[in-house]
């Protein structure tokens, strides 16, 4: 298209002012945990390194990543075998209720998380008598993670179609075989997608948690939430934030290189 | 072992429903028990009501709790307000995705478009509260980043409430309409623009009549995120709202006092949502997707 050169330069610039609204706020919160001062004012007058070593050795936090981490792997390996075989089910056959089943697996995820987290906990508690736990989370994270591992598998199906899989079993593989050396192979990267992007979903979740964790879990989400209005934990949580806005570069950069099925890891 | 495996394989391959009905067990079953029972029961608990001493609920039948979510006016106005807010926080994504989104897929060259895609793209991988709790930071009135930054230009922090949430959720939700009006111009041929351009439209009047047809079912599709993401929210109102209350917050509030109430309560972003889908759905928006 023939931009005239002000309307090039206009929206050069509208990107740029957009990605500093993007940018500016996360880099508060990195600059924010040099900050040697205990209270929050801007800009901070001493930086120092002292709240990062006292982040690391907080045992609330080293606790509150591993339930993060021991959850989200739970839930991404629960997702991962049912969304794949719900891909399977609704890009290979044909059945009644295919279209009630694919909109029953995007509920969880359309719906608000404070609709999802009540009814959990009220089908947990009231109805079926169980106390919440870490096993509750797990439940709820695996529900809303579900949706995008079968987007991811579901799409890929669609791509491959089913001839590959034909040859292999005219050359004589039987189904096992031929879904272990030409499916799965095939597949990997789009479940690799999937399984970072439920790890992800699972990892930030706050609310269906807030309401299924049992006493005393907190994933790492909760201990923030818990601790961010406590002004002399302030700059831990400082610390902790910093580190989650450093290490969202991880998942996009593996996600860059090792699928390019689509650039938004199938969360559309 | 091999010659077992052989013969269930061949069983099963001359059976496609057999395999269909192991495909579907697992996740038809959590889905539809762990899922959409728990959904009912809330559903059903909305109807009922509660020992006002122990604070018990007491199964039945009463419309007593929609009675009062409608005649109180105090629910109709956070009802209201949230609706206002969600609007505001779409209209606010797409004014700023849109030039966002032109400028990737149709200015930037091919090198820096992957790269603007992944600048774009990584905020959503750091953490919903981080994000959030940097906005405290921003808009915390003197000592935060916005007056220290504009204050020289007059421009003075709106402090914690409404403003705030709206900022707030259209921040968290930006890179939701950023990404599919982005995918819906790259669709976009080129030579529709330069036709345009050569029977005479200036550039605006190419933009209001040729790309935002076009790309307005990508705009739906952002919107979806934008609204019902905004619909749902209370954590947001908690930490940067001052005594602002959503939807989201009465639901949070109620659920331990007053569950069938709760339930009451959260009927209505599920109805609206609904509304909203249905409305997207005869506008015929997603079919062009």
């Amino acid at each position: 298209m023939t931009l005239t050169n002000k309307a090039r330069y206009a929206l050069m610039s509208l990107m740029g002012v957009g990605l500093a609204f993007i940018y500016i706020p996360l880099s508060v919160v990195v600059i924010n945990s040099f900050n040697a001062s205990r209270t929050f004012s801007w800009p901070p007058t001493d930086l120092s390194l002292k709240w990062w070593s006292k982040a690391a050795a907080n045992t609330g936090v080293r606790q509150a990543l591993g339930w993060s981490i021991s959850a989200g792997l739970t839930a991404t390996a629960i997702a991962l075998l049912l969304g794949t075989c719900l891909a399977f089910a609704v890009s290979r056959y044909e059945f009644f209720g295919k279209g009630i089943i694919s909109l029953l697996v995007v509920l969880p995820i359309s719906l608000p998380g404070v609709v999802t987290g009540i009814a959990l906990s009220n089908a947990f508690t009231q109805q079926l008598g169980i106390s919440t736990s870490l096993l509750t989370v797990i439940i709820g994270h695996a529900t809303f993670c579900i949706v995008v591992v079968y987007n991811n598998a579901l799409a890929r199906l669609r791509r491959m179609g089913t001839s590959l899989q034909e040859a292999s079993m005219d050359l004589g593989a039987n189904g096992f075989t031929t879904f272990r050396l030409i499916t799965l192979p095939n597949l990997a990267s789009a479940l690799f997608a999937g399984g970072l992007l439920a790890f992800g979903l699972s990892f930030d979740e706050i609310v269906v948690t807030t309401f299924t964790a049992g006493p005393g879990i907190q994933t790492l989400p909760i201990w923030i939430y818990n601790n961010l209005f406590r002004p002399n934990q302030a700059p831990v949580v400082n610390v902790v934030a910093a580190t989650l806005v450093v290490f969202s570069v991880l998942p996009i950069y593996l996600s860059q290189r090792l699928s390019q099925d689509s650039t938004s890891g199938g969360r559309f | 072992m091999g010659r077992v495996n052989n013969s269930l394989a061949s069983w099963m391959h001359k059976r496609p429903k057999v395999r269909l009905l192991a495909l579907l067990a697992a996740p038809g079953l959590w889905l539809v028990i762990a899922y959409l029972g728990a959904l009912g029961a809330l559903l059903i608990t909305a109807f009922f009501t509660i020992n006002n001493f122990t604070g018990d609920t007491i199964p039945g039948f009463s419309l007593g709790n929609f009675h009062d979510m409608v005649t109180d006016p105090a629910y109709r106005n956070v009802m209201f307000r949230t609706l206002g807010i969600a609007l505001s926080v779409t209209l606010i994504c797409s004014v700023i995705a849109i030039p966002m989104a032109f400028f990737m897929a149709k200015v930037a060259k091919p090198r820096s478009q992957k790269f603007l895609v992944a600048l774009v793209l990584t905020p959503l991988w750091a953490s919903y509260l981080v994000k959030i709790y940097a906005w405290r930071s921003m808009l915390e009135p003197k000592t935060g980043v916005i007056d220290w930054l504009l204050s020289p230009l007059g421009i003075h922090s709106p402090g914690f409430g409404g403003p705030a949430i709206i900022i707030g959720l259209s921040y968290l939700w930006l890179p939701y309409m950023i990404l599919p009006i982005y995918a819906g111009l790259e669709r976009l041929p080129n030579s529709l623009l330069d036709a345009s351009g050569d029977l005479g439209a200036h550039n605006f009047y190419t933009f209001r009549k040729v790309i935002l047809p076009l790309i307005f079912p990508s705009l739906v599709a952002g919107s979806m995120f934008t609204f019902s993401l905004s619909l749902g929210d209370y954590i947001t109102a908690q930490i940067i709202g001052g005594k602002l209350q959503m939807l989201g917050n009465v639901v949070y509030q109620n659920f331990s006092i007053n569950l069938p109430f709760a339930a009451t309560i959260a009927t209505i972003p599920v109805t609206i949502m609904a509304l909203y889908l249905w409305l997207v759905r005869r506008t015929g928006a997603l079919a062009s997707l």
